[in-house]
């Protein structure tokens, strides 16, 4: 099938127009010998047989909204309400390009000036972009954004161990061609506190989690303090999970300069990693070197308000090969979901659904912890993600939970050893709204019946 | 186009004027006609070091952005931080409240390589 | 019709969507660590959907009008793609999932990098990366880590036509290159002259839009990837004009190294105002062991005759990852989804007709708009939009003017190097009724310039908005809602 209006009659007319014979004289330039190779691609299918194989294919996989997951580490399984899908499937929307002509892209923008909005006071920052890519780019962002604050003369760039594992790939991925260094992340039994010592005059920017990728809450306030006692100038980024900010304090109110994270529990599903969302915010001091596209709110002719992208100097289209970034979009739709989520929560359902994580996940630690074999690592509190050591091998626990605990499939927790060496036999076990009661003692009586046999 | 006859001028359209042991360092009429309404001006820090024919800030329109270069080197003393909340003051007194950083210079040789009211005035001539 | 924000619409004590209630007990909560106030809206859902709906009445889109945005590929975004993406078997995967149980997503996942593969002429595909620009940056980090490997160290070099998108330098520099610009010649193309001079032992590669921004294929790409791998150079293959050409050539074939390639352009995925896009790259032989990662490849070990079992796998010397987990698999889905109804043919007819229609709509035009580069175009052409007989009225009248007559506009002020650029890229999904209008429009809009320049300055006319002021919005950036 081929989305093609033209008749024949049509296609002759405008031939004629061109003054040409034959569609393939519009091809003489492409080199001959390269001229309509053979692709070799599938046969085409209708949309009725492509569907059906989709259905197949679709059926194939596990699907975790309808499985208990106790998977996290990075992206969450929250509910997503009906309202977000019902205004992302809008033409209007998703057929719309990047907002360049602002009188037929008010929509988008104004939508953008709300995200923004949200963002900032979820995040308790002045100022946020349109988004990036997803937390991980946006973490390489946050790094690029400190290196231009400072003019590209700090050189020093502190990741703490307990940050996002593919975080920290990403941003050594993104700045392997600069001149800078990463540091931190060398032993990753550390703590953020053990390696904010290393901070000095030449340091340029310290990146920490919040919560940390083991899930815990590591003392921010006394985090930051201790970066400004070391050098004043140093900035703070700070990864955060969104859906937390319902609860505790943000970022911001213990003056971290730069707040971002992954926007995918807002409202965006697991979608087998992407798209997702990076929200990035910062304060008002050092918005005119961040990345990525801004809305601001102005007037027109007549004095009425309306939205425009703005501070396009810092962009690629103008400054080439001296811009902040060389991003020329965000995640538009995406940006969109996350905004109709929160109005659609709002200011006391996202309160609650940020309270039924913490509840939740603290209910399976306690019962988790009650278990022979398991130990919950408590040393810091916890938002809704938590460290189990466990009797056996994760692989092998998660294999049973899946496969032959009394027919249930259970989707198990992360094995941290994969990242974290010395974490071997530690599961990281999220927990959200969406496990319910029964699930989560299902979960703890399954792993309590994992074989003595197979126990370490 | 007005031109300031006390001022020394850069091809790259900055001028410089001596005012006691400083020089003092703005953009042009010519250059901020060209720009356009200037939305922003990035300024160094007083005590930052610049160096002749360096960039040491830039200027932006909404269409554009251009460096602004160092007519000499030296310490920079003062800068305008007016332009901070009213950068238009580029546009509307190029030449006086529309300054931008004061210099201690450190080679008093460089002032004679800059050019004069009247070279700089070709050169503007020549580009159109 | 103004629409308040979403805040403006808020009432104190107003619930929205409602999450269920708690059915575990109560933990302590670490008082210390929480905060005062949540300053989010409060509104109920009807509002919500009003509100979105409003909003939505203040677009322009491709399911709305023609929308020929130069570059952009702005064609129809067929409805079965979106409910494939939306299948629960796809969108309720998590991407750390054991690999066992997802073995249909990984399956369309490496499909379609054969796919890619085949169209593009390569001999491996990373589907890692968000965006076009972000398949450059990778794209860009392969070339400089290849000559590292081979231990050639002093390589620290970009040249970039002066057509090209302003993301190629961007990228570049991003990965600590220099840029050297190249210019155009006469007909659009590269000038070879002016290659021949820098194509040194300094060059990493060559960035190459072809068709280039101009909508026209160059005519040297042979002499061009010559010169490059002459001087030990890689020549890097921009995508973005992908719609001219697939089907009809591969790159790859042409001594392109490594190309990024657009799926929210030459693959109907929807543009979703601004993303999510997706740039896949591909890469000839020695490129393959650089590929960003993990990408998906067969286990024979784990495979049974006719089953092949997917896994994901990181390459030996990979640049690393460049985003988080494997890509934007919804996006994936959806260009699965169209390569396999149109197929090999239905692909080369796309790229014809995509041809045909921007060749048409130039030949309705070229005797009113000037024509700074007189050839055969691809998939779109470049005017000025900038009249003899109207020196008042500039490309941006022009554009403005044309929304009053209820379609979008060209991209304008690209690429640079044409005087008041309207750079128009109709698709293949418009009829010759749809370009038609557009073209009469044009031509009516050409006379209006002279009888009444200023219907042109002042439109548009009846948008929700007019004509805004960027520089208020710069000087002193409003950028969020103030409580």
């Amino acid at each position: 099938m081929v989305y093609l209006p033209h008749t024949d009659e049509e296609r002759q007319q405008m031939l004629q127009a061109i003054g040409v014979k034959q569609i393939a004289d519009l091809f003489q330039d492409v080199p001959e010998k390269a001229r309509y190779p053979e692709l070799g691609l599938a046969h085409p299918l209708s949309e009725m047989e492509i569907m059906q194989e989709l259905q197949f294919l679709a059926d194939a996989n596990l699907n975790a909204y309808t499985t208990p997951t106790f998977l996290g580490a990075g992206a969450y399984r929250h509910w997503v309400p009906s309202v977000v899908d019902d205004v992302i499937s809008r033409g209007e929307f998703y057929t719309a390009y990047t907002p360049y002509q602002p009188e037929v892209s008010q929509g988008t923008l104004q939508a953008i000036f709300e995200y923004q909005s949200m963002i900032c006071d979820l995040t308790g920052m002045e100022v946020a972009n349109a988004s990036h890519y997803d937390g991980a780019t946006a973490a390489a962002e946050a790094v690029i954004h400190a290196y231009n604050v400072f003019r590209k003369k700090r050189h020093k760039f502190i990741i703490s161990p307990t940050l996002n594992p593919q975080y920290r790939e990403v941003i050594r991925t993104y700045t392997q061609g600069m001149n800078l260094e990463i540091v931190g992340d060398e032993d990753l039994t550390a703590s953020a506190a053990d390696v904010i010592d290393q901070v000095d005059g030449d340091t340029a920017c310290v990146i920490l989690q919040y919560p940390n990728f083991l899930g815990q809450l590591e003392d921010l306030g006394d985090l930051i303090a201790r970066v400004r006692a070391k050098d004043k100038k140093t900035l703070v980024a700070v990864a955060v999970n969104p859906i937390s900010l319902g609860l505790l304090k943000p970022p911001g109110d213990y003056g971290a300069d730069i707040v971002f994270g992954e926007g995918q529990p807002l409202g965006l599903g697991l979608n087998f990693g992407g798209p997702y969302l990076g929200f990035y915010a910062t304060t008002k001091k050092y918005m005119r070197q961040i990345a990525g596209r801004v809305v601001g709110q102005t007037n027109d002719v007549d004095g009425e308000i309306g939205y425009v992208l703005t501070l396009t100097t810092r962009e690629q289209h103008i400054r080439r090969e001296k811009a902040t970034s060389n991003i020329c979009s965000n995640q538009g739709l995406m940006a969109l979901a996350a905004t109709v989520y929160m109005s659609a929560l709002g200011k006391q359902g996202l309160h609650k659904v940020a309270a039924l994580n913490y509840h939740k996940a603290h209910y399976a630690a306690d019962l988790i912890d009650q278990l022979d074999g398991y130990t919950v690592l408590r040393e810091r509190p916890f938002f809704n993600e938590f460290i189990v050591r466990c009797p056996g091998t994760v692989a092998e626990i998660n294999h049973f939970l899946l496969n032959t605990f009394e027919e249930h499939e259970i989707i198990g927790g992360y094995d941290l050893g994969q990242t974290y060496p010395h974490l071997e036999n530690h599961m990281l076990i999220a927990v959200t709204e969406m496990n319910s009661r029964h699930e989560i003692e299902t979960l703890a009586e399954a792993l309590a019946e994992f074989p003595e046999e197979d126990r370490l | 186009m007005a031109i300031d006859m006390q001022a020394r001028y850069l091809k790259s359209h900055e001028w410089a004027r001596q005012e006691e042991d400083e020089i003092i360092v703005g953009i042009s009429d010519h250059a901020q006609e060209q720009l356009g309404d200037i939305v922003y001006v990035e300024l160094p820090e007083v005590g930052d070091e610049v160096a002749q024919g360096e960039a040491f800030g830039s200027v932006e329109s909404v269409k554009a952005a251009s460096d602004i270069y160092a007519p000499v080197s030296g310490v920079v003393t003062a800068v305008n931080e007016e332009l901070e909340d009213a950068p238009e003051l580029v546009n509307q007194d190029p030449y006086g409240k529309g300054w931008m950083i004061k210099i201690e210079p450190s080679d008093p040789e460089e002032w004679d390589a800059l050019l004069t009211p009247e070279a700089y005035e070709k050169v503007v001539e020549e580009e159109a | 019709m103004k629409e308040p924000l979403i805040y403006e619409l808020s009432v104190t004590g107003r619930e929205g969507v409602k999450p269920p209630a708690l059915d575990v007990p109560e933990s302590d909560l670490p008082q210390e660590l929480l905060r005062d106030d949540l300053p989010l809206p409060e509104v109920s859902e009807v509002d919500v959907i009003r509100h979105f709906h409003h909003l939505s009445h203040k677009n322009f889109s491709v399911d709305s009008v023609m929308y020929p945005l130069g570059s952009c590929t702005m064609k129809y975004n067929p409805k079965v793609n979106e409910v494939a993406a939306r299948l629960p078997g796809f969108t309720g995967i998590h991407p750390m999932q054991d690999e066992e149980t997802v073995q249909g997503a990984l399956y369309i996942m490496h499909t379609l990098q054969e796919d890619i593969k085949a169209i593009g002429g390569f001999a491996g595909v990373t589907l890692q990366p968000a965006a076009g620009a972000h398949g450059e940056l990778t794209g860009v980090l392969i070339m400089r880590k290849y000559h590292l490997d081979r231990g050639d160290t002093k390589r620290d070099t970009i040249l970039i036509p002066d057509s090209a998108h302003g993301t190629n330098p961007a990228s570049s520099s991003m990965s600590g290159l220099h840029v050297v610009q190249l210019p155009s010649d006469a007909r659009g193309n590269v000038d070879l002259d002016e290659l021949r001079k820098v194509a040194n032992d300094r060059v990493v590669g060559l960035m190459l839009t072809n068709p280039n921004t101009l909508g026209l294929f160059d005519e040297h790409v042979e002499e061009i990837a010559e010169i490059v791998h002459g001087c030990g150079g890689l020549l890097y293959g921009d995508g973005a004009n992908m719609n001219a050409l697939m089907g009809i050539m591969r790159p790859g074939d042409l001594g392109i190294d490594v190309m990024h390639f657009n799926l929210h352009k030459t693959f109907s995925t929807p543009h979703g105002g601004g993303g999510p896009g997706s740039g896949p790259v591909g890469v000839a032989e020695h490129l393959v062991d650089f590929l960003p990662g993990p990408i998906v490849t067969i286990d024979p070990a784990l495979s049974e005759e006719e089953l092949p079992y997917y896994t994901l796998k990181m390459p030996a010397k990979s640049i690393g990852r460049v985003k988080s987990f494997w890509g934007h698999f919804g996006v994936i889905v959806r260009a699965y989804t169209y390569i396999h109804m149109l197929g090999t043919a239905g692909l080369r007819r796309a790229a014809e007709h995509a041809v045909l229609n921007a060749n048409y709509m130039l030949s309705r035009l070229r005797d009113v708009y000037p024509l700074p580069y007189d050839r055969i175009c691809k998939h779109e052409f470049v005017l000025e939009g900038h009249l003899p007989d109207a020196p008042d009225v500039h490309a941006l009248d022009i554009a403005k003017r044309l929304i009053d007559y209820g379609v979008h506009p060209p991209t304008n002020y690209f690429p640079l190097i044409v005087h008041e650029a309207l750079m128009i890229e109709p698709t293949e999904t418009e009829s010759k009724q749809a370009m038609d209008y557009y073209c009469d429009v044009l031509l009516k809009i050409a006379e209006e310039a002279k009888t009444d320049p200023q219907l042109l300055h002042d439109a548009p006319h009846e948008t929700p908005v007019r004509r805004l002021d960027e520089v208020k919005a710069a000087r002193k950036p409003h950028l969020r809602y103030e409580h």
